[in-house]
């Protein structure tokens, strides 16, 4: 019988099975971010074992609430940046360096396939781009995983969805991904790992498929997985070009994370994108989900585009397409977080920046900020969000507050006109 | 090595499935660094018909609710929530992985129960106050209503879960064992 990608990369790091069907393994990387971690250090100092595993292994930022806001915020980074500098943790990202977490960590090449990685995030999930089973975790896990670089995970059972068909001119990895989610429901995956395959993903770049592996946990998945392939080596080669003679060297070697053709899988799942419509979450689900059409002309107030989901570079070019020339309706207001400092400077450097400027968007640092309604772009009471985040929850971006999930582009549209609308509309 | 938990007392039903961590504990309540601070706001985000975090959770040690409980946000926040609360029993037709994951590595418990279960729980239970016992050893819990009604059903929880039970979490487990 043959295995999953998960299968395999359990097998390879595998340290204990305590009982049928539970598995220790050992980790390539724990992440860290600000909101989850220090209750996690605070701990493991009171219980006496201030301790890392690999500060090597062990990659740190603050991005949820970034500059701090308040004094608890800040006390928040403080424990970390103690934390990091006490145990020579090199790669800590701090203000001026920093970025939303499961952007920055890949742009840094700290990923590969194959590799196990947890964080106290649930959206760890978007790392399963790169070939690796990423999972999210809480606080204790992430204390162990901190304090002896292991973790454990039931069965990794697989369900596959094959992606293929052709994307309509509008339709976006987004679109793809919240279809998806309407199909299988908030809780279609629970337990199980999804591997996203099929042309269309072959086709799709690495954000892309960050895109779609970033909202495997809106559908109750532990991880997303795109098998690597040629893409995975373009995207890392500047960091792995000193361990491969040449890239086809890099792709044999990752090529032995790919699934057997005679794996099984939970489920198998056909998903043809041919007919796909952009699309929009409504109520407080990710997987209330109708085509931007049932939604046209639904006010907003905000419109917000950034976060793990679709905050980098090819993200913000679709939205400057429509911005481009056109001004914010005065009933809107609309923020921007570029995701990481690297995607700002190349936004800038692409003339981004101004289109965005110009068309009246208020750009703020990469943050987390208004994803999670914690700061810069706060909803009140009652009013609507158009947001390219992953999470329609209520009260999610400020209580009271409703959000519709989209595409960058879409979201942009909405800037334009004020409402839900077809960004083919603003297209020039 | 932590006291194994207490899973007795009043019973909170949760009519509703996929109540998810934002509205166990909403986000703004992330930046307190100690587990006491969340005490005054569990469920405060909850949207439920004729819920109120204020007198409904009073006396509350035991949550029966529908399924896909703790979906969304990995904040463990979100059981430490339960816990200073005195609440350290959610039962449920099944549960959101880390959440899940997350109440046994506090030593806390997350019991799936068949869906007919659930359902009698709720008919039969949910419309007085309900006191429930559980039986850890014997793998059974009783629920008892005011109006003297009674049940007993069995549960199950893996070995490994109730290791974690026993030593009140996974931090000491793990730091002894690998
Ligand atoms: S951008 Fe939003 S979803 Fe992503 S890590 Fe930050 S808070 Fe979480």
């Amino acid at each position: 019988m043959g295995k999953t990608i998960a299968e395999k990369i359990f097998d390879a790091h595998m340290v204990d099975s305590p009982e049928e069907g539970t598995f220790v393994l050992n980790l390539d990387r724990v992440f860290c971010h600000e909101i989850t971690t220090p209750i996690a250090i605070n701990d493991l100092v009171s219980r006496g074992m201030d301790r890392v595993f690999d500060p090597d292994k062990i990659k740190a930022v603050i991005d949820h609430v970034t500059p701090a806001k308040d004094s608890k915020t800040a006390e928040q980074g403080k424990i970390m940046r103690d934390w990091a500098r006490r145990h020579g943790i090199k790669d800590f990202f701090d203000i001026g360096e920093n970025g939303v977490c499961h952007a920055i960590f890949p742009e840094k090449g700290f990923v590969r396939p194959g590799f196990t990685v947890i964080m106290g995030d649930s959206h760890t999930c978007t790392h399963g781009a790169f070939g690796a089973f990423a999972a999210g975790v809480g606080t204790t896990d992430l204390e162990v995983g901190i304090l002896k670089g292991v973790c454990s995970f039931k069965t990794p059972e697989s369900i596959k969805i094959n992606v293929t068909g052709a994307l309509k001119e509008g339709v976006y990895a987004k679109d793809v991904i919240l279809s998806i989610i309407s199909k299988i429901g908030v809780n279609g995956a629970t337990n199980k790992v999804i591997e996203f395959c099929g042309p269309v993903i072959e086709s799709f770049s690495m954000e892309e498929r960050m895109t779609i592996c970033n909202m495997a946990i809106e559908a109750g998945g532990t991880c997303g997985i795109c098998p690597p392939d040629q893409t995975t080596v373009d995207y890392l080669w500047d960091f792995i070009k000193e361990d491969y003679s040449d890239k086809t060297a890099a792709l044999a070697d990752y090529s032995k994370w790919n699934s057997d053709a005679d794996a099984s899988y939970a489920e198998v799942i056909e998903f043809d994108v041919s007919e796909l419509e952009p699309v929009v979450t409504y109520g407080f689900k990710p997987d209330q989900v109708k085509t931007i059409k049932e939604m046209e002309k639904t006010p907003v107030d905000q419109v917000y585009i950034g976060s793990c989901t679709n905050g980098r570079i090819e993200d913000l070019r679709e939205a400057a397409k429509v911005l481009k020339d056109q001004k914010v309706a005065d009933s809107v207001r609309v923020v921007l977080s570029p995701a990481t400092p690297a995607i700002f400077k190349q936004a800038l450097k692409e003339g981004l920046i101004d289109i965005f400027m110009d068309a009246g968007v208020c750009l703020t640092n990469p943050t987390c900020g208004a994803c999670l309604g914690m700061s810069n772009g706060v909803l009140a009471d009652g009013e609507v969000c158009a947001s390219t985040t992953n999470r329609n929850f209520n009260g999610r971006m400020g209580k009271g507050g409703t959000v519709h999930l989209m595409s960058p582009a879409s979201a942009a549209a909405a800037a334009v006109s004020g409402y839900i609308t077809n960004s083919a509309l603003y297209k020039g | 090595m932590s006291a194994v938990k207490d899973f007795n007392g009043k019973v909170l039903f949760l009519d509703r499935s996929d109540i998810n961590t934002d509205e166990i504990i909403p986000a703004k309540y992330l930046t307190e660094i100690t587990k006491e601070a969340l005490k005054p706001n569990l469920l405060e985000d909850l949207s439920m018909e004729g819920f109120n975090p204020a007198t409904d959770l009073e006396d509350k040690s035991v949550i029966i609710t529908r399924s896909n409980f703790g979906c969304g946000s990995s904040r463990e926040h979100a059981p430490w929530a339960l816990e200073v609360n005195d609440i350290n029993l959610v039962i449920a037709e099944n549960f959101a992985r880390i959440f899940r994951q997350n109440m046994y590595n506090c030593g806390m418990m997350a019991v799936e129960m068949s869906k007919e279960d659930i359902d009698t729980l709720f008919s039969e239970f949910s419309s007085e106050e309900a006191t429930l016992t559980t039986d850890l050893e014997g793998g059974s819990f009783t629920i008892e209503s005011v109006s003297g009604k009674s049940k007993t059903l069995k549960f199950a929880i893996s070995g490994f879960d109730r290791t974690l039970v026993d030593h009140g979490g996974w931090v000491g487990y793990a730091d002894k064992k690998y």
